[in-house]
C-alpha cells in the first residue's frame, strides 16, 4: 500500500536513452554543485576570521591560469554534452519512416485519438509493443501537449498546424497521459492512460475496436454506421458529404483541378513561384483556405471550408488524400 | 522612520529633514524613492506568497479538495504575475539599484530624479491595475498569458491585468534609462570603470536588458489585449494568427527577465562576500565581463522554451547551444567567489549566511538548468514540477537570498539600526532549510511527469508533494521573521552611530554618515583607490576635497 516512487517507469526505447542522458548530467551536476557546496563551507569555515592558524599569506586576488581553467574545462564539458544531447534529439524527432500512425486530437479538455483502422479512443491510447508510433498531434481549440513521461517524450498539440512525435513503446503495461501546456479550468483533468499491448493483443485490439464493432462514427458517416470502415475509408465518405467529388476525382468535371492522386508526398509547384512538400499541413490548408498556395497552373475556385470541417473529419480526408496516393496508412 | 525628527540642532539626515506625506510622495531623492519601492514590494511579496501558500495547501493532498479548479488556476497566476512583475522585477535594481548607485559612484543623485519617482508612480498605477484585475474576479491565464487561451478563451480582466504589466514594464525601463545615464555620465572623479563596486556592473547590465527587452514584452502583451478586444488575428490561428508567435516575442523578454532578476543578486552577493571575507573579489575583470556576457547571450536563448512546440530543429539547436553557453559565466562567477573566500576573513554574520545560501541553491538551480539546456531531456522536463523547482532554486533561491543578504547588509545604512543578529541568523537558516525542503522534492516530481499547473495529481505522488508543503510553511515562517524583526527594529534596534559598521570598503561606507545626508556627500569625492581594498586599510578609497578658501576682493595666494 505504501506506493512511493522515485523515478518513472521506463517503457520505450526513446525513454531508455534520454534517462541515460539524464542521469549523466545529473552525475555531472551532482560532482560540480558538490565541489562548490562543500568547497564553500570548508573555505569558510577554515578561514573564519577568529581562526588565526591558517596560512593567509601569498593571498593573490586575480590569476588568469585559474581563471582559464574554471573557464574551458566547463566549457569543454558543455560542448560534449551539447553534442550527446542534440544527436539523441535529433534522433528521435527528425522525422523518421515505417511508423504506426495514430492521429491525436487535443480539445478542452480531452485527448481524441484516431488509428488508421478506424478505431477510435478517448483519454486511452492504445498502442502496440516494439513497433515505432508516430503520433501527430493538433489542437482544435488552445494549446495543449501531449505528454507520456515512462516513455520520456512530449510534444505540444497546438491549433492550426500538426505536430509529429515518435516513439517504440517496448514494455507492454499502463503509463499516465499527461496534459502538460496550460489549457483552463480542467487542465489537471485532461489526463487518461496509455496502453501498451504485445503484438497479437494489439492486432485483437485493432478488430475488436474497428468501427463496425463500435459503430462509432462521425454525423457525417453516421450512415455507414455497421460497416468496418478504415480511417481513410471514413475520409472518403466525408470527402463525399462535403460535395468535394462534385469536381476533384470527378473525371466528367468541368472545371480543371489538380489531381489529388499525386498531391501527397510530392513537390507541388506553387502559382507565383516556388513549391511546396504535399503533407498533413498543406493538406490542411488547402481545405479550409484554397486561396493560401495555389497550385501552379491552376485557378483558385474552391470556396474555403474554414468552419465547416473538424479536425476529426480533416485527420479523414488527410488519410482519405495520403491512401489515394498509394501510399497507405503509415507503416501497417 | 529610524531617528527622531529633525529639530534643527543636529545633522540632518534624508529621513528626517522632512517628515511630511508630501515630503515622500513628491520625493526626488533616489533614497526616498528606494524606500517608496521597498514598502510597496514588501506589500506585494506577502500578498504573492500568500497565493503560494494558497497553492500548497491544496496540493497535501492528490484530490482537488481545498479549492475548486477555477480558484486554484486563478492563485497560481496570482502568485506569478505578482510575484515576477511586482516584486522580483523591481525588487533589487528599484530598492538597492536607487539607493546605492550614487552613493557607490560619488553621485549626489540619479541622472534623471524626475523620471526617477515617475517611475514609482507607473509601478503603483501597474499595480493597482493588477491588483484591480485580481480582485474583481481574478484572472486564470499564468503568468505567461499564452495565446490563444489568454487572447480568445480566458474570461476575467485579462486586458485590465495586461495593461497594469504595461505600466509596470515602463516603470522599469525608466530605472534602466535612468541607471545607464548615471552610470556613464555621474561618476566621481577618479572612479573609473573598472573601479567600480561589481554591483554597479551587476546594475548596468540588468538595465540593458531592462531598456531593451521589456519594450517588446510590453507591447506583445497589448497585442493580446488588442486580440481580445478587438478581434484582431494576430496570434489566434481561427484569426489568422499565429500562436507561436507570441512565445517567441513574450520569451524574448522573458528569459532575459529571469537575469534582470539574478544579475542584480550576483552583485550582491559580490559586495557582501567581499565585505565578509575581507578581501579584494577574485577576478574582478572577469567577474564584471561576465555580467555583461550574461546579458548579452541571455537575449538569445529564448527558444528554449519552445522546443516542445514543434519549432525548426535547426533553430532549436542554435538556441540548445547558446544555453549551454550561458551557463559559462555562471559558473566563472561562482569560483571566482569561491576563490574570494579563500584565505580571507570570513565573518559569519546574517548577510553573509544569506551570501553562502545563495551559492547553494543558485548552484543547484544553474545546474539542473543543464537538463534544461539539453534538447532531449528538456523536452521530457518541460512543463513538469522539475521547471517549478529550477525556476525557484534560481528566482528565490538565488534572487530573494541576494535580497535578503543586501536587505541586511545596507539596513543600517538605510535606516541608522541595526537588526538583531540572532533572530537574523535564525531567518536565514530557516529560508534555506524550508527552501530546499519546499523544492527539492518537486525535482524528483518532475522527473517523474508530474505537470506544473495541476490542481490535483495521481494518489504515488502524494507523500513528495506532502514534504514540500511541510517544507513551504518552515521558508514562509523563515520570510515572516525579518517581516517583524526588521520593523521591529526600526523603533527598538540598536542605533548606528558608526559610519562603517561592518568594516567595508565602497563610498557608500565610507564617506557617507550613518544614515545618509539628503544630497550624499558634502561634495564631489575623489576616488583614489581601486575597488574592495581590502589589503590596504589605511588608504581610504575615495576623499572629500577641502573647499578652496574663496578670497574677496584681494589677490588668490
Amino acid at each position: 500500500m505504501w506506493n512511493f516512487p522515485l523515478v518513472p517507469p521506463t517503457a520505450s526505447k526513446e525513454g531508455a536513452d534520454i534517462s541515460l542522458l539524464y542521469w549523466t548530467i545529473t552525475l555531472l551536476a551532482v560532482v560540480f554543485g558538490s565541489i562548490v557546496l562543500f568547497g564553500v563551507i570548508y573555505l569558510a569555515v577554515r578561514y573564519r576570521a577568529d581562526n588565526n592558524a591558517v596560512d593567509r599569506s601569498n593571498a593573490t586576488d586575480s590569476d588568469l591560469r585559474v581563471e582559464l581553467a574554471w573557464t574551458l574545462i566547463p566549457l569543454a564539458l558543455a560542448l560534449i554534452m551539447f553534442g550527446w544531447a542534440t544527436k539523441l534529439y535529433a534522433d528521435i524527432y527528425a522525422p523518421r519512416e515505417g511508423y504506426y500512425e495514430v492521429f491525436v486530437i487535443g480539445k478542452q479538455w480531452m485527448w481524441h485519438c484516431q488509428h488508421p483502422n478506424g478505431a477510435r479512443e478517448n483519454n486511452v491510447l492504445t498502442l502496440p509493443a516494439g513497433r515505432l508510433v508516430k503520433v501527430s498531434l493538433i489542437s482544435q481549440d488552445v494549446i495543449h501537449a501531449f505528454s507520456i513521461p515512462a516513455f520520456r517524450i512530449k510534444r505540444d498539440a497546438v491549433p492550426g498546424r500538426y505536430n509529429a512525435m515518435y516513439f517504440t513503446p517496448t514494455k507492454p503495461g499502463e503509463y499516465h497521459l499527461f496534459c502538460t501546456e496550460y489549457c483552463g479550468t480542467k487542465h489537471s483533468e485532461m489526463i487518461g492512460k496509455v496502453v501498451v499491448l504485445p503484438e497479437e493483443e494489439f492486432q485483437k485490439w485493432l478488430d475488436q475496436n474497428a468501427p463496425g464493432a463500435t459503430a462509432a462514427a462521425t454525423p457525417t458517416t453516421a450512415g455507414a454506421a455497421g460497416a468496418r470502415l478504415t480511417l481513410a475509408q471514413q475520409g472518403e465518405q466525408v470527402f463525399k458529404a462535403l460535395g468535394c467529388n462534385a469536381c476533384h476525382l470527378n473525371p466528367n468535371s468541368a472545371v480543371k483541378v489538380p489531381d489529388l492522386t499525386k498531391t501527397w508526398g510530392s513537390e507541388i509547384p506553387l502559382e507565383g513561384g516556388g513549391t511546396v512538400k504535399g503533407d498533413e499541413a498543406y493538406i490542411r490548408e488547402s481545405i479550409l483556405n484554397p486561396g493560401a498556395k495555389i497550385h501552379a497552373g491552376y485557378q483558385n475556385l474552391m470556396p474555403p471550408y474554414q468552419g465547416q470541417v473538424s479536425e476529426e473529419q480533416l485527420v479523414q480526408l488527410i488519410a482519405y488524400i495520403k491512401s489515394l496516393a498509394g501510399a497507405g496508412n503509415g507503416g501497417s | 522612520m529610524a531617528t527622531a525628527t529633525y529639530t534643527g540642532t543636529e545633522k540632518p539626515n534624508y529621513l528626517n529633514w522632512k517628515t511630511s506625506v508630501a515630503s515622500w510622495l513628491l520625493t526626488y531623492d533616489h533614497k526616498r524613492i528606494a524606500i517608496l519601492y521597498l514598502v510597496s514590494i514588501s506589500v506585494f511579496f506577502l500578498l504573492g506568497g500568500l497565493a503560494a501558500a494558497l497553492i500548497r495547501m491544496e496540493l497535501a493532498t492528490p484530490q482537488g479538495d481545498l479549492l475548486t479548479s477555477d480558484v486554484y488556476n486563478k492563485m497560481f497566476t496570482t502568485h506569478g504575475v505578482i510575484m515576477i512583475f511586482l516584486f522580483l522585477i523591481p525588487s533589487i535594481p528599484a530598492v538597492f539599484g536607487n539607493f546605492l548607485l550614487p552613493l557607490m559612484i560619488g553621485a549626489r543623485d540619479v541622472a534623471f530624479p524626475r523620471l526617477n519617482l515617475l517611475s514609482w508612480y507607473f509601478f503603483m498605477a501597474g499595480a493597482a491595475c493588477v491588483l484591480i484585475a485580481l480582485f474583481r474576479g481574478g484572472i486564470d491565464t499564468g503568468w505567461t498569458f499564452y495565446t490563444p487561451y489568454s487572447s480568445s478563451f480566458a474570461k476575467g480582466e485579462v486586458s485590465l491585468a495586461i495593461v497594469g504589466i504595461f505600466l509596470a514594464g515602463f516603470a522599469s525601463i525608466f530605472t534602466g534609462i535612468n541607471f545607464l545615464v548615471t552610470i556613464h555620465k555621474m561618476r566621481a572623479p577618479g572612479m573609473t570603470w573598472f573601479r567600480l563596486p561589481l554591483f554597479v556592473w551587476a546594475m548596468y547590465a540588468t538595465s540593458l536588458i531592462q531598456v531593451l527587452g521589456t519594450p517588446v514584452v510590453a507591447i506583445t502583451l497589448l497585442l493580446v489585449a488588442v486580440e481580445r478586444t478587438f478581434r484582431i488575428g494576430i496570434f489566434d490561428p481561427n484569426l489568422g494568427g499565429d500562436p507561436i508567435l507570441y512565445q517567441h516575442l513574450f520569451w524574448f523578454y522573458s528569459h532575459p527577465a529571469v537575469y534582470i532578476m539574478i544579475l542584480p543578486a550576483m552583485g550582491v552577493i559580490s559586495e557582501v562576500i567581499s565585505a565578509f571575507s575581507k578581501r579584494r573579489v577574485f577576478g574582478y575583470h572577469f567577474v564584471a565581463f561576465s555580467s555583461l556576457a550574461i546579458a548579452i547571450i541571455g537575449f538569445l536563448v529564448w527558444g528554449h522554451h519552445m522546443f516542445s512546440t514543434g519549432q525548426s530543429m535547426y533553430a532549436g539547436i542554435v538556441f540548445s547551444f547558446l544555453t549551454w553557453i550561458v551557463a559559462i559565466p555562471s559558473a566563472i562567477k561562482t569560483f571566482n567567489w569561491m576563490a574570494t573566500i579563500w584565505k580571507g576573513r570570513v565573518h559569519w554574520d546574517t548577510p553573509m549566511l544569506y551570501a553562502l545560501g545563495f551559492m547553494g541553491l543558485f548552484v543547484i538551480g544553474g545546474l539542473t538548468g543543464l537538463h534544461l539546456a539539453a534538447m532531449a531531456t528538456n523536452v521530457h522536463l518541460t512543463d513538469t514540477y522539475f521547471i517549478v523547482a529550477h525556476f525557484h532554486y534560481v528566482m528565490v533561491g538565488g534572487a530573494i537570498m541576494g535580497y535578503l543578504a543586501a536587505l541586511h547588509f545596507w539596513w543600517p545604512k538605510m535606516t541608522g539600526r541595526m537588526y538583531p543578529e540572532g533572530w537574523g541568523k535564525l531567518a536565514a537558516m530557516l529560508v534555506f532549510v524550508g527552501f530546499n525542503l519546499t523544492f527539492f522534492p518537486q525535482f524528483i516530481l518532475g522527473y517523474m511527469g508530474m505537470p506544473r499547473r495541476y490542481h490535483s495529481y495521481p494518489e504515488e505522488w502524494a507523500v513528495l508533494n506532502v514534504l514540500s508543503t511541510a517544507g513551504s510553511s518552515v521558508l514562509g515562517l523563515g520570510y515572516l521573521l525579518p517581516v517583524i524583526y526588521l520593523t521591529w527594529s526600526l523603533k527598538y534596534g540598536k542605533v548606528v552611530t558608526e559610519r562603517n559598521p561592518w568594516g567595508a570598503r565602497g563610498l557608500e561606507w565610507e564617506l557617507v554618515d550613518p544614515v545618509p545626508d539628503p544630497h550624499n556627500f558634502e561634495r564631489t569625492p575623489i576616488v583614489t583607490r581601486p575597488a574592495y581594498d581590502y589589503n590596504h586599510p589605511e588608504e581610504p578609497t575615495a576623499f572629500i576635497p577641502k573647499p578652496r578658501p574663496v578670497v574677496v576682493g584681494g589677490k588668490d595666494g
